[in-house]
C-alpha cells in the first residue's frame, strides 16, 4: 500500500534558506546587478521571487523590480487538451530591454513552461540575458532547457504532483512545498 | 355484391348519437347495418378489436398544392396521406397555381381526383380573381363545376366592400365563405404570436389583435348580408368570443381550430424550428386554453387540419423568410385524441367535430354511421403507441412539429365508399 | 453551464458570466502591450460570417482574432446574391467543410446563429441576431460597468430606447440581471416590446422617472430611416423627450455613467457633448470589445460538437 497523505519536501525554513542561497549565487553570477529584473511566473513563483527580492536588499541593498508573467496564452497544449485554464496577472512594471531578467518558478518539471515564459518575455522586448530560478526541479525534461539556480533537486514519479503551498491568497499561510502521490490529484 | 364486415369495434355516430360496441357492415358502397353479431357470410372482414369505428374525417381545409406547387405536394401523394390520416373527404384550397378562380380548374382538380385520390376531394374556389381581393370570381359556374365553398383563405381580403360584396353574392349560391381572418396591416412583419415569447426570441410578433379585429368585421359583414360566414382556423380567445356572440345572435357563422393550435403553444418556437411557423401563428397557452373549451362547448364546429406542405428547401430559410405551414393529415387523429384524454372531449363530440360538423357545414354527404350513407368509414385505435417520422408517410413535404415525437393514437383503416384504401398494416391500397 | 457555443447571454450562468470578465481582464493587459499579440490561436481559423454588414463589430473580433495569432477570414454573403444562391445552412455546411476552429456570425434574422450552429460541427459565436441577442456586447457592457463601479451587483442599470428592435437591449437585461442588477427600460410606448416586464424589468414612459437614482444609464440607437414615422413620430421629438443630455442626467444618481453600443446618433441618443465626455464610457466600451472578443474566442475556440465544457485546468508540475 501506497502512503496517500502529502509528503513535505520543504517548509517555509526551508525555502527561505534556499532562496537567501540563490541570492548569493545570483549576485556572484552577475557583476551589473542594477540591471537584474525578477519576473516571477504565477503562481507560485510570486511569492518566491518576492522573497528574492527581500533577500537581494537584505545582502546587496539593491532595489530589483519584480514583475508577474503569466505563460498561459504561450502554453503548447491548449488546443491539444482543449482546455481553456484561467488566465492569470501579467504585470510587467518596467521594459525588459537590455535587462537581465531572472524567471522565478516554484516547480520545474518538463520545462514547457520556462519555453512558454521565454517566448512571451521576447514579445516584451529584448533583454540582455534571461536566467532561470527553479525552487524545486523535479528532473523529467521534455525540452532542452537548464536551470540556472536551484533550490533543490527532489527526483519524483511522473505521475506524482509537486505542489508549492501557501502561494494563494491567504498570506497568513506558511510556505511548504509537498509531494501528493499520483491518485490524489488525479480528479 | 361487395361487402364488408367491420368487426368488433366502439361504434361512434354523432348523427344517432349511438356508442356502443358493435360490427359495422358495408354493402356496395353504402352503410348496410350497424350492431352487434352481424353476419359476416360472403364479406371481407376487418378487426376492429379495441378500436373506434367512427363516420371517416372530413377535412374541411388542406392545401393540395395542385396544379402549380406539385414540388410540394399533389393530388395523389395528399390523398393518400388523408386517407392514411383517416380523412374520406378532404376540402382543398384554392391557393394553386394557378388559382382556383375558374371552373376549368375546378374541373381539373376534380379530374385528377378522380384518377388517382384514394379520398374524396372538394374543391374551395377562389372568392376573388386570382385570390387578389378585387373582383369577384363567377361562383355560379364555380359551384356547378364542383366547387362547394369559396375562400382567398391566406390572402385576405382586406377591402372591407369587396368582402361585402362577396358575401353578398355568395347568398345565390348559398355556399360558406371561409375567411382566413387576419388584418394585414397589423400582422406587419410578425412571423410568431406577438407575446412574451417573441419578446424573448426578438423575431417580430404577429398580434392576437389581428385576428380579433378581422373576425369582428367578417362577422358584421355576415350579419349585415346574411351570408354563411365559416371562421378558419381560429385561434385567439378574442376571435372565439367575436364568433360566441355572433351565435348567440343566431347568425350563421361556423368555425373550425386546427389540431396544433389545440395543442401547441408559441413556445414550439423556442428552438427557431421553421416548422413552427404558421398563419396564424401558434399562440399563447390562455388562447389555446380558450381554443379547446371553444370546441368541446361547440363554439367551435370542427376540427380542420390546415394540411400546408412545403418543401425541406423552403423551410430551411431565416425563420422570417420560410413559409407558413405545416402538414397534418397524419398527425390530426392522435393529436386531436390527446384532447379526449383529460376528459375535456368526449368521443362523440370528438368524432362530431372531425367528421359530422364539417360535412353538414359542406353539406356533403358523410359524417354519419346511418344505413344507407355512403360507406365512408374510419377505424382508429386510440391507444395505440408510435413515433410520428414524416419520411415514412404520404406527404411529398415533412414540414411538421411533431416529427420524431411519440404519439397515441392511429388510424387503423379507412373505407371509402366501402372499399378499404388504407390499412395500418398495409399502407394505401389503392393502384 | 457553458456549451459548445455562445449564441446568446441566455445560456451563460452568473459563473460563466465571470469567468468571461475575468478572461477580458487579462485580454485587456494584452492589449496594453507593445506587442500585442500572443500565439494562443496560432494555426487556428475563425470564420467571421457576417449576412449584415457590420464595419465596427467585424473589425472587434478580427482585430482579437489577430492578437490571439488566428488566422481570420470574413465571409460576408450579401442579402441580394443569398436569394439567388444557396440557403444559409448550405453556406454553413460549406464553410464548416473547411474545418474552422470557430464561426462568428451575424445576421439579420433572429435564430440563425442557432439554427447554424444546429448543423455545424465548429463553435458559433454569435455576434448579433436580429432583435433577439448581442452576447458578447452585453459581456463588454458589463466589463466596462465592473471597471468604473467595482462591481456590478446591487446597481441600478436605466436601457433608453427602441427595446422593441434592439438585440442590445436584450442581451444586456439578461446578462445585468443575471449578474444580479435591476434593470429598467425606458422608451416611447410603441418601442416597448410586448410584454417587456416578462424579462423581469421595470418599464417606464418617463425618461425622468426610469433615472431615478440609477447607476447605469445606456442609450440604445435609433434607427433613424425605419423608424421615422410609424414608431416614433420624429428625430426632434424623440430628442426632445428620450434623447439624453446633461440636464436630463441629473435625475439619476451622482456619478452615473453614460453608455451607447455605438454607432451614435449625435444629438439624437446623446447629446453631443455627452457622446465625447464623462461621463460617457463609449471608447471604454470598444476598448473592452476586443478583450471579451479575445477571451470569447480563447474559451471557445476549437471546441467540437460533443466537447462538453472544460472544467478550469490544473496542471500537474
Amino acid at each position: 500500500m501506497r502512503d496517500s497523505n502529502p509528503r513535505s519536501i520543504l517548509d517555509e525554513k526551508g525555502i527561505r534558506r534556499a532562496l537567501t542561497r540563490i541570492a548569493h549565487e545570483i549576485l556572484e553570477r552577475n557583476e551589473a546587478p542594477d540591471v537584474l529584473y525578477l519576473v516571477a511566473i504565477p503562481n507560485g513563483g510570486v511569492p518566491l521571487a518576492r522573497i528574492l527580492a527581500t533577500c537581494l536588499d537584505e545582502i546587496a541593498g539593491l532595489d530589483v523590480a519584480v514583475g508577474v508573467l503569466d505563460t498561459t496564452l504561450y502554453r503548447d497544449d491548449l488546443m491539444q487538451s482543449g482546455k481553456r485554464p484561467p488566465l492569470r496577472r501579467t504585470e510587467m512594471p518596467s521594459a525588459v530591454d537590455e535587462r537581465v531578467v531572472v524567471l522565478v518558478d516554484d516547480v520545474v518539471k518538463t520545462g514547457r513552461t520556462i519555453r512558454a515564459a521565454m517566448d512571451a518575455l521576447m514579445d516584451f522586448g529584448r533583454p540582455r540575458a534571461v536566467q532561470v530560478v527553479g525552487l524545486v526541479d523535479r528532473g523529467h525534461r521534455e525540452l532542452p532547457i537548464k536551470l540556472d539556480y536551484v533550490g533543490k533537486n527532489v527526483p519524483t514519479q511522473v505521475g506524482e504532483a509537486v505542489r508549492l503551498r501557501g502561494a494563494g491568497a491567504d498570506p497568513g499561510e506558511s510556505l511548504e512545498v509537498v509531494v501528493l502521490p499520483a491518485e490524489e490529484h488525479a480528479a | 355484391m361487395t361487402r364488408l364486415l367491420i368487426r368488433g369495434g366502439r361504434l361512434l355516430d354523432p348523427t344517432t348519437n349511438l356508442d356502443e360496441p358493435g360490427d359495422l357492415l358495408c354493402v356496395d358502397g353504402r352503410i348496410d347495418a350497424v350492431g352487434a353479431g352481424l353476419d359476416a357470410r360472403g364479406a371481407e372482414v376487418l378487426d376492429a378489436e379495441g378500436a373506434w369505428i367512427t363516420p371517416g374525417f372530413v377535412d374541411l381545409h388542406a392545401h393540395l398544392r395542385e396544379p402549380g406547387q406539385e414540388y410540394k405536394e399533389d393530388i395523389a401523394s395528399g390523398g393518400r396521406a388523408a386517407v392514411a390520416g383517416g380523412f374520406t373527404a378532404v376540402a382543398c384550397m384554392a391557393n394553386t397555381q394557378p388559382a382556383n378562380d375558374d371552373p376549368a380548374t375546378t374541373d381539373f382538380i376534380l379530374d385528377r381526383a378522380r384518377q388517382d385520390s384514394p379520398t374524396k376531394v372538394y374543391p374551395i374556389a377562389a372568392a376573388t380573381r386570382n385570390l387578389e381581393g378585387e373582383v369577384m370570381t363567377e361562383m355560379s359556374a364555380l359551384i356547378d363545376a364542383g366547387a362547394v365553398a369559396f375562400s382567398d383563405d391566406g390572402r385576405t381580403i382586406m377591402d372591407s366592400c369587396v368582402m361585402r360584396r362577396v358575401l353578398e353574392y355568395s347568398r345565390l349560391v348559398d355556399v360558406p365563405v371561409i375567411v382566413h381572418c387576419e388584418d394585414r396591416t397589423l400582422v406587419g412583419q410578425g412571423v410568431m404570436n406577438e407575446g412574451a415569447v417573441s419578446t424573448r426570441l426578438g423575431l417580430p410578433g404577429n398580434p392576437a389583435i389581428a385576428e380579433t379585429v378581422h373576425v369582428a368585421r367578417d362577422v358584421i359583414l355576415a350579419e349585415v348580408t346574411g351570408a354563411r360566414l365559416h371562421v378558419a382556423h381560429v385561434s385567439t380567445a378574442g376571435g372565439i368570443a367575436s364568433i360566441r356572440a355572433a351565435r348567440e345572435r343566431g347568425l350563421n357563422v361556423t368555425a373550425e381550430v386546427t389540431p396544433h393550435h389545440l395543442t401547441l403553444t408559441d413556445e414550439e418556437t423556442a428552438g427557431y424550428d421553421t416548422n413552427t411557423k404558421v398563419a396564424p401563428p401558434l399562440r399563447s397557452a390562455e388562447d389555446r386554453a380558450a381554443c379547446r373549451a371553444a370546441l368541446v362547448d361547440g363554439t367551435i364546429d370542427a376540427i380542420a387540419t390546415d394540411h400546408a406542405p412545403h418543401a425541406m428547401h423552403e423551410k430551411d430559410q431565416e425563420f422570417t423568410e420560410a413559409p407558413h405551414g405545416m402538414i397534418g393529415f397524419e398527425t390530426a387523429a392522435p393529436v386531436t385524441l390527446d384532447l379526449g384524454r383529460p376528459g375535456e372531449l368526449a368521443p362523440l363530440a370528438g368524432v362530431d367535430r372531425i367528421s359530422t360538423a364539417p360535412a353538414r357545414i359542406l353539406r356533403r354527404p358523410g359524417g354519419s354511421l346511418a344505413p344507407g350513407e355512403p360507406a365512408d368509414v374510419t377505424v382508429v385505435d386510440p391507444d395505440r403507441n408510435w413515433c410520428y417520422d414524416p419520411a415514412k408517410g404520404y406527404s411529398k413535404s415533412r414540414n411538421s412539429p411533431w416529427a420524431g415525437r411519440d404519439l397515441t393514437g392511429r388510424v387503423v383503416s379507412t373505407i371509402v365508399d366501402g372499399t378499404m384504401v388504407y390499412h395500418v398494416d398495409r399502407g394505401v391500397l389503392v393502384p | 453551464m457553458m456549451g459548445r457555443d455562445l449564441l446568446g447571454i441566455e445560456d451563460l450562468d452568473r459563473e460563466d458570466i465571470e469567468k468571461i470578465l475575468e478572461t477580458a481582464v487579462h485580454m485587456g493587459e494584452v492589449g496594453q502591450r507593445d506587442v500585442k499579440k500572443v500565439p494562443t490561436l496560432r494555426g487556428r481559423t475563425v470564420v467571421n460570417l457576417f449576412f449584415e454588414s457590420s464595419t465596427r463589430t467585424r473589425a472587434s473580433f478580427e482585430i482579437a482574432g489577430k492578437r490571439l495569432s488566428a488566422d481570420v477570414v470574413n465571409f460576408s454573403p450579401s442579402g441580394s446574391s443569398l436569394k439567388k444562391s444557396e440557403s444559409i445552412l448550405d453556406t454553413a455546411r460549406t464553410l464548416d467543410a473547411m474545418d474552422p476552429d470557430a464561426v462568428v456570425v451575424r445576421h439579420g434574422v433572429a435564430g440563425v446563429p442557432k439554427r447554424i450552429a444546429d448543423v455545424l460541427d465548429a463553435p458559433v459565436i454569435n455576434a448579433g441576431d436580429g432583435a433577439h441577442e448581442h452576447p458578447t456586447q452585453a459581456l463588454l457592457d458589463l466589463l466596462t460597468v465592473q471597471q468604473e463601479k467595482g462591481h456590478i451587483d446591487g446597481l441600478t442599470v436605466t436601457i433608453v430606447g427602441d427595446v422593441a428592435h434592439s438585440r442590445v437591449a436584450r442581451s444586456n437585461i439578461v446578462g445585468f440581471r443575471k449578474m444580479g442588477a435591476e434593470v429598467r427600460v425606458a422608451a416611447p410606448p410603441p418601442m416597448l416590446p410586448a410584454d417587456v416586464e416578462t424579462l423581469g424589468v421595470k418599464a417606464f414612459t418617463s425618461l425622468r422617472e426610469s433615472l431615478d437614482g440609477v447607476d447605469v444609464v445606456m442609450a440604445l440607437r435609433i434607427q433613424n430611416e425605419r423608424l421615422v414615422g410609424s414608431w416614433f413620430p420624429s428625430v426632434r421629438e424623440y430628442s426632445a423627450t428620450f434623447g439624453l443630455d446633461r440636464a436630463k442626467l441629473r435625475y439619476a444618481r451622482d456619478g452615473a455613467i453614460v453608455m451607447h453600443p455605438g454607432p451614435v446618433n449625435r444629438g439624437v441618443e446623446l447629446s453631443h457633448d455627452l457622446a465625447d465626455h464623462r461621463p460617457s464610457v463609449i471608447l471604454d466600451q470598444v476598448r473592452n470589445g476586443v478583450a471579451i472578443r479575445m477571451a470569447v474566442l480563447y474559451l471557445f475556440a476549437g471546441r467540437r460538437r460533443g466537447a462538453g465544457s472544460s472544467a478550469p485546468d490544473e496542471v500537474a508540475r
